[in-house]
């Protein structure tokens, strides 16, 4: 199971911890399947070449599906998503790490809703930030 | 290349904001959330077997990206062909389960012109509203489309 976090746990300026992802072009067939985002830059190498693009990338809309997943996966099973954005600045490709990194921005409560903002962010190999965002989770209290 | 003769008139800017798509449905598939899930390599269980926090099977975030070709129709030809997503912000009132029909509308919230290192670009910002069988708003999506 996994673990909880509560609203009393957090504060601003504390980190959420690092995850390094892997994505494989046989993650972005998946993903092209799954989405049914069949553009071909995101699997015939060739058909992104003549594009301009120096290999296949990776979807904008699989990289927003990861940071959804990096900060549920945080804000842990009674944790609810409210918000979340993100920008595409830079191309990110397969076969090479790609990590997800983010903090507490902001700790508040809206009537009786415990939220927390998050800024988070996915670096490639060179640590640029291609895709930045931001979350907004409700996150439950301890005392109930 | 394309000449850099296109114009968004104020005129055109009025006439577009403001344009819905014709709505979208999608039924929702206990299979394709699991698929889905998978793709984004994400192992929560509440995309495959369900949790007790949420009740059931959910669907993951941006899970409605699924639901394709919501599109307005501008009141005018765009000379551009290529497309750059710019990005999205996704806010969420409600799950959507398995047996769920989510019915999609996009509406062109602003359009604007502009000159950056890509050339001259038109960039949309377009809401999509995903509401389910019972007429509720579960998501919407507002994401900028770069034409150029």
């Amino acid at each position: 199971m996994a673990e909880q976090i509560y609203f009393e746990d957090v504060s601003e300026g504390m980190e959420l911890p690092v995850e390094v992802r892997n994505p494989t072009p046989r993650q972005l067939v998946q993903y092209a399947g799954a989405s049914g985002d069949f553009y071909e830059i995101h699997y015939d190498r060739n058909f992104a070449q003549n594009t301009g693009l120096k290999d296949i990338i990776i979807h904008g809309a699989l990289k927003n599906a990861m940071l959804g997943a990096y900060v549920t996966g945080w804000a842990g099973p009674a944790g609810e998503l409210r918000r979340l954005t993100v920008q595409y600045r830079g191309m990110d490709y397969p076969d090479e790490p790609i990590t997800a990194k983010g903090h507490v921005s902001r700790v508040y409560q809206e009537g009786s809703a415990n939220l927390v903002d998050c800024t988070i962010w996915l670096e490639n190999p060179d640590g640029q930030q291609t895709t930045p965002g931001t979350a907004t989770v409700h996150l439950p209290s301890r005392s109930g | 290349m394309t000449t850099n003769s296109f114009t968004l008139t104020d005129e055109m800017r009025e006439q577009s904001i403001g344009v819905e798509s014709e709505p979208v449905s999608m039924a929702i598939e206990q299979g394709h959330i699991a698929r889905f899930a998978e793709a984004i390599g994400d192992d929560n269980p509440a995309y495959t077997v369900g949790t007790p926090e949420t009740a059931g099977i959910i669907a993951p975030p941006t899970f409605l990206r699924a639901i394709r070709d919501i599109r307005p129709e501008l009141p005018f030809e765009i000379p551009f062909d290529r497309l750059l997503d710019g990005g999205s912000d996704w806010e969420y009132f409600g799950h959507v389960r398995p047996g769920d029909t989510i019915s999609a509308v996009a509406r062109v919230e602003d359009i604007r012109e502009r000159t950056g290192s890509i050339g001259q670009m038109l960039i949309a910002t377009i809401k999509i509203t995903y509401r389910n069988q019972h007429d509720a708003i579960v998501a919407t999506q507002t994401s900028t489309s770069i034409r150029y």
